[in-house]
């Protein structure tokens, strides 16, 4: 851990002095929509520099609390501990989708099903009405936080069978699903496009409407968290304003995130 | 002393790899040590769940060494016959105009990055394994066929030089006796060049089990035993690869010492590939 944290210190102090660098830092999921919100930020304000470093959620919530970073991502709660020492707020939610190959005939699961089938109960496609195929279970990595997360709001306590294809990013994932008529899998509703089938859980479909009526449960926050009781710089502030404010939030909405509620 | 000058600064140099390989063992077993000796070493090499985030966590290598074994020894399987077959056709049956097109053309498939052929396992190979004979595609046989091909490079560049170093007398004795070059190949060539061929599969076996990148890719990385090579696995390197970027505490402290694991078993191939290196030939002067 302190190799990371050395390192991040480096960054940081090449740029202390700078008020114009603002660095964040956290959650690989969280980070490519904060890169692209960035992006925006820094074409429409001359001269300042927004680094984006997607290292984990542990990691960053980590660096907050030591105060490398001034705004770190996160994409699953904070514990009672962490919570302590760190302000945070919701910019946006993200939906866990669980998807399948096109051809695929499945359209609804429950809940106790989805749990059947990543804890290895239900290893069949015959089950479900299907061929009598084995289905191929594809899961993120332990430490991730989109493992954590459905671990948390999926499984609730049911563990994953270990017999389970691990990948390493929500991409890899889409992409053995999309090519393995006989996969299941679990990814951000954000990216979920053509080449997958998203089925609906407990009756409802995966569809930011839903998430926003508070219909589909399979939801995270995707966090900012800081320091308490450290001024914030101005540029952090206005960029967590613009955030959270109508353009940048309109933004995320456009990327297929759910609108975050104000402050929790 | 512009000689001494310069010797003192090659020392350095030499003094200066030596420091980095000691603070990467010192810096590997500081972080992964603890963490051994707090598990066991038995429980650790021999535990078969790996659970780093549950509570309490369960650190078990034993799924990730047999696929570390699985997938060296189906790549060896792949790439030593292979390797072996091209080193002997480039020495002693292609026309010399043709070795000299292949050799370069060989020592090019070292330069391409592992993750195209990572890519070119999970997009091509892949999905032809799982069309053939079912499954998830992503599995010891994929990755074992595309580390074969990976670690040929090192397989036949050594295996050739080892070829070539056969005195020109044996093989012409042996062939003033009536052999057939057949005869001469196998009965001659390869037995003298046997050495120098060994080092070279245990160069081949260092790369195949510390190939990381393309393995991630095409294993399928399921945390189980696998009893068939058309079954996912996980091995040493690709599990260190595929957490570490999430890994805190204790998560953290086993991948280092899984590290630790994989840094015994390849020291315990390099002294075996050295010590075969400097064994003379057992039949330099005819037998």
């Amino acid at each position: 851990m302190c190799w990371l944290a050395f390192a991040l210190l480096l960054n940081a102090c090449g740029s202390t002095n700078n008020e114009n660098v603002l660095n964040i830092t956290g959650s690989t999921s969280v980070a490519p929509f904060i890169e692209h919100l960035a992006e925006i930020y820094q074409q429409e304000h001359e001269g300042v520099t927004l680094n984006v470093q997607s290292l984990g959620s542990t990691a960053g919530v980590r660096a907050a609390i030591d105060g490398v970073a001034e705004i770190a991502m996160s994409s699953r709660n904070l514990d009672a501990a962490e919570a302590e020492l760190l302000e945070q707020v919701v910019v946006a939610r993200d939906a866990l989708a669980v998807i399948v190959h096109p051809s695929n005939p499945l359209v609804n699961l429950e809940q106790a099903q989805v749990q059947a089938i990543f804890s290895g109960e239900v290893t069949s496609w015959a089950a479900f009405g299907g061929a009598d195929k084995p289905i191929v279970l594809v899961v993120r990595e332990a430490g991730s936080g989109t493992f954590g997360a459905f671990e948390e709001l999926v499984m609730q306590g049911v563990p994953i069978t270990p017999a389970a294809l691990r990948q390493g990013s929500n991409g890899a994932i889409r992409q053995i699903v999309a090519e393995d008529p006989n996969a299941i899998g679990y990814i951000s509703l954000g990216i979920v496009d053509s080449t997958v089938k998203a089925v609906a859980i407990n009756g409802v479909e995966p569809s930011v409407a839903e998430v926003e009526a508070g219909n589909y449960t399979f939801v995270r926050p995707f966090l900012f968290v800081w320091q308490k009781n450290r001024p914030m710089s101005a540029l952090a502030t206005q960029f967590l304003e613009y955030t959270l404010g109508p353009a940048g939030q309109a933004e995320l909405t456009r990327l297929g995130l759910v609108k975050g509620v104000t402050t929790r | 002393m512009k000689e001494r000058a310069i010797s003192i600064m090659l020392l350095v140099a030499a003094l200066g790899a030596l420091l980095a390989l000691a603070l990467i063992t010192y810096f590997v077993f500081q972080s992964g040590l603890p963490l051994i000796l707090e598990v066991g070493l038995w429980n650790f090499l021999s535990g078969t769940t790996w659970n780093p985030t549950a509570d309490p966590p369960q650190f078990g290598l034993l799924p990730m060494i047999v696929g570390s074994l699985w997938l060296t020894v189906g790549s060896l399987v792949i790439g030593v016959p292979l390797g072996i077959a091209v080193a002997v056709f480039m020495v002693e049956l292609a026309p010399p105009r043709l070795a000299q097109f292949m050799r370069p053309a060989i020592q090019l498939l070292a330069g391409i990055p592992s993750v195209i052929y990572g890519f070119i396992g999970l997009t091509i190979l892949a999905p032809l394994l799982r069309s053939t004979f079912g499954g998830p595609g992503l599995s010891v046989l994929t990755g074992a066929i595309i580390l074969g091909i990976m670690i040929l490079p090192s397989i036949i560049a050594i295996s050739e030089d080892a070829i070539r170093a056969v005195p020109r007398s044996l093989r012409d004795g042996a062939l003033a006796l009536g052999e057939t070059h057949w005869q001469v190949i196998s009965g001659i060539i390869i037995p003298t060049a046997r050495s120098g061929i060994v080092a070279s599969v245990i160069l081949g076996m260092g790369r195949a089990l510390g190939e990381t990148m393309a393995v991630i890719m095409m294993i399928g990385n399921a945390l189980i035993i696998p009893y068939s090579p058309l079954q996912p696995a996980t091995t040493l390197t690709s599990n260190i690869g595929l957490e570490l970027a999430y890994a805190t505490g204790a998560h953290r402290d086993a991948l280092f010492a899984t590290g630790v694991v994989l840094f015994v078993l390849i020291m315990l191939l390099n002294g075996i590939a050295t010590a075969f290196v400097r064994r003379p030939a057992f039949s330099r002067r005819g037998t």
